[in-house]
């Protein structure tokens, strides 16, 4: 079996993605869902370095540096929450900060 | 500028008394009031000099632009011409008379300043009426006397019934005004212009004799005098009118708005000429209304209400002559109108007055020695709506018009036959007051006897409604025709189908003797009560006759059952409002919506996910699709 490199790279980012995403709808942990965010970013990296690899084009490499750096800040500011929420709540089930009812 | 100042007057003393009347005294507010329409009747009379100095040619003056857009422009301008000569030193010099009896009528009444506020704009208003020289400006004083009505019919707004019956009049005067503002659009849509000259000028040559549209122009403006000036079948609010303090009776019967739809009618004589059936209607009207009136006027009780009725049958007889074509005879009429109804309206004020505000006529009695000054004027103010031959205007005024409506082209033996009918009955229910109020035993103490200022308007009118008939003589009695002749450039002149000396002294025989006998049978009914007028009287049915006469021919309960209760009764099967119900199920809609949408923000993080991931691969699925697809 012979697979194209790109597309085995893009096949990789798609399932780390769907891994992420899934883990994300059913986890209650808060953390949990951080890092299956995180998982999710990495996985669109992936594919962003992939396609640049693809293409000869550094746009991509330059696109996951982005993704970096936003990450970064995301975990911290979500570190940040979920420290607060757990001094209000005592809990990390996401499913019980649901103050914010419409 | 003069014309202009004739309106302008009345309307600036208005604005002083509307803003300061509760600030400046008593004596302040009289000055205002009366002087300004003192001033407002010598500029009159001084515009009228002019006009006659000119060789009666119109004197129009232009004020300022009202309105212009594309093919329309109305302006404030007034026409000073024959008619409205007329008709503003009626308004004026009657208007004058009836402030300075106010002033000592409504002398203790608290608002006294709003009263002549209101009495300034109502002049006011009448005068911009009778001068506008476009029908826009004409409606403008045309629906001004009609808020003028309203506000001093509901002057005593303290008591709900006042209001009601101004509200009455307001409403049911609009019916007409609906009408005449059609046919105010459909004069402009056919000859492009609302200007009053310019259209009795262009009917001629757009329409011939009897064509359908003016014909239809004809009875919508007819529709608008018979509201304004109370005939048949709008006549209902008049009697209920005299809910007002009296000065503004007689203000409204004799000088202002009643004769407004004579004055239209007149003013618009062209149209009426093109179109027979409409003056035909217009005289069957007057005839209806004379008689109707009279009957009703026959059995009142209350004083003020003869008189009501009496100004209805008095302005059919003026309709009357205008259906027939003799316009100057129903303006001549008018004019003796507004002098002894003026006087007969402030006499029987003075008389309520006197008896602290007494108007059962059944309740008075035997005035003539407590108020001999009041008998006299109302004696000759009643003889001269009578028409006792030869002395009083009232014979020379009724009696061309007696004779008009049988010998003039448009006359007919009914109308004459009708006329004769109403001269009987006006002999009889003027009579039948003055027996009731002056003769027989004295029955309420007299409280206040009325002071010069009160009095001295009488007198001044008791003369007028004496003399001002010897302007215009039948043929019978000299052939003076001053008043036809100053009519004349505007006003044609009556078409004569019989002429015949005879038969006019015949007809002025008959109407002499019927008026004369009129008040023998008052004579006979009130004081000397012979056993045939009891018997007559006691006949069976007849009771029930007078009640129906007394309440004005059920036009009321007509009017309820028509109108009143169908419409309260379609509004009670639509209280919960059948067109609302739509709304309200838009708004209920919209809130179910909003709180389906509150629904899906349930706080639970995950939820939230869910719904962009599932937007997020229909977003995704959709784009895929169509590229593939494409």
């Amino acid at each position: 079996m012979n697979i194209h490199p790109t597309t085995a790279g893009l096949l990789l980012a798609g399932i780390l993605f769907v891994l992420g995403l899934i883990s994300v709808l059913i986890r209650r942990n808060i953390i949990f869902m951080l890092l299956s965010v995180e998982i999710m970013l990495n996985a669109a990296g992936l594919a962003f370095v992939v396609a640049a690899s693809h293409w000869g084009q550094p746009d991509g490499q330059v696109m996951f540096m982005f993704i970096l750096a936003m990450a970064a800040a995301e975990v911290s500011v979500g570190l940040a929450l979920i420290l607060q929420l757990y001094h209000q709540l005592r809990t990390l089930d996401s499913d019980e900060a649901s103050r914010m009812k419409g | 500028m003069l014309p202009a100042l004739i309106p302008a007057i009345p309307f600036f003393s208005a604005c002083i008394l509307m803003l300061w009347w509760k600030r400046i005294n008593h004596t302040a507010v009289t000055v205002i009031a009366c002087g300004s329409i003192a001033l407002s009747s010598l500029v009159a009379l001084i515009v009228a000099a002019t006009v006659a100095g000119h060789d009666r040619l119109p004197l129009v003056q232009h004020v300022w632009q009202w309105l212009q857009v594309p093919g329309f422009t109305a302006g404030i301008d007034f026409r000073m011409d024959a008619l409205s000569v007329v008709f503003t030193l009626v308004i004026t010099i009657v208007g004058l008379l009836i402030h300075v009896y106010a002033t000592g009528y409504m002398q203790e009444d608290e608002d006294y300043g709003r009263f002549f506020a209101c009495m300034n704009l109502f002049v006011g208003s009448m005068l911009v009426l009778v001068m506008a020289d476009n029908l826009l400006l004409l409606y403008l004083g045309w629906e001004g006397v009609g808020l003028c009505s309203y506000l001093l019919i509901g002057f005593w707004y303290k008591d709900p019934a006042n209001g009601y019956a101004a509200r009455k009049a307001f409403i049911v005067t609009r019916v007409g005004d609906t009408a005449m503002a059609i046919a105010l659009f459909m004069l402009y849509q056919y000859t492009g212009t609302l200007n009053i000259p310019e259209i009795l000028q262009q009917v001629g040559g757009l329409w011939t004799r009897g064509d359908g549209v003016i014909t239809l122009i004809a009875l919508l403006l007819l529709g608008g005098a018979v509201g304004k000036s109370a005939q048949l079948p709008l006549q209902t609010w008049l009697p209920d009118a005299m809910a007002g303090p009296t000065p503004v009776s007689a203000l409204i019967h004799a000088a202002t708005m009643v004769t407004a739809g004579v004055y239209l009618i007149a003013r618009m004589h062209s149209v009426f000429e093109l179109a027979p059936a409409a003056q035909t209607t217009t005289a069957v009207i007057g005839a209806a209304t004379l008689v109707i009136a009279g009957f009703s006027a026959l059995v009142q009780t209350d004083i003020k209400r003869v008189l009501a009725y009496s100004t209805i049958s008095q302005i059919g007889y003026m309709f009357l002559a205008l259906g027939c074509g003799a316009w100057s005879a129903a303006i001549f009429h008018f004019v003796t109108h507004a002098f002894f109804k003026a006087l007969l309206f402030m006499g029987a004020g003075a008389v309520i007055v006197a008896l602290h505000h007494e108007q059962d006529m059944f309740k008075m009695g035997g005035l003539r020695k407590l108020l001999p000054g009041v008998f006299w004027v109302f004696l000759i103010g009643s003889a001269s709506l009578t028409a006792i031959p030869f002395v009083t205007a009232g014979f020379y005024s009724k009696d061309q018009i007696i004779w008009l409506s049988w010998s003039a082209a448009g006359g007919h033996t009914g109308y004459w036959l009708a006329g004769l009918l109403g001269a009987l009955l006006t002999g009889m229910y003027t009579f039948r007051m003055v027996f009731l109020v002056f003769y027989g035993e004295v029955k309420t103490k007299v409280h206040r006897i009325p002071g010069s200022v009160m009095m001295m308007p009488l007198y001044i009118l008791a003369f007028l409604s004496t003399v001002a008939g010897f302007i215009e003589l039948p043929h019978t009695l000299g052939h003076v025709t001053l008043f036809s002749n100053w009519l004349q450039p505007v006003l044609p002149a009556v078409e004569i189908l019989h002429e015949s000396l005879a038969m006019e002294w015949l007809s002025q025989l008959i109407s002499a003797v019927l008026a004369l006998g009129g008040i023998w049978l008052a004579w006979c009914w009130v004081i000397q009560k012979p056993r045939g007028m009891t018997e007559f009287l006691s006949m069976p049915g007849q009771l029930w006759l007078q009640g129906f006469w007394r309440r004005g021919w059920d036009m009321d309960a007509l009017y309820d059952a028509l109108m009143v209760k169908p419409f309260v009764y379609l509004s009670d099967i639509n209280s919960k409002d059948l067109i609302d119900k739509i709304y309200t199920g838009l708004a209920q809609l919209m809130e179910w919506c909003h709180n389906m949408m509150a629904r899906t923000q349930s706080g639970v993080l995950r939820w939230y996910i869910m719904g962009v991931v599932l937007g997020a691969v229909a977003v995704l699925s959709v784009l895929i699709w169509r590229l593939y697809e494409v």
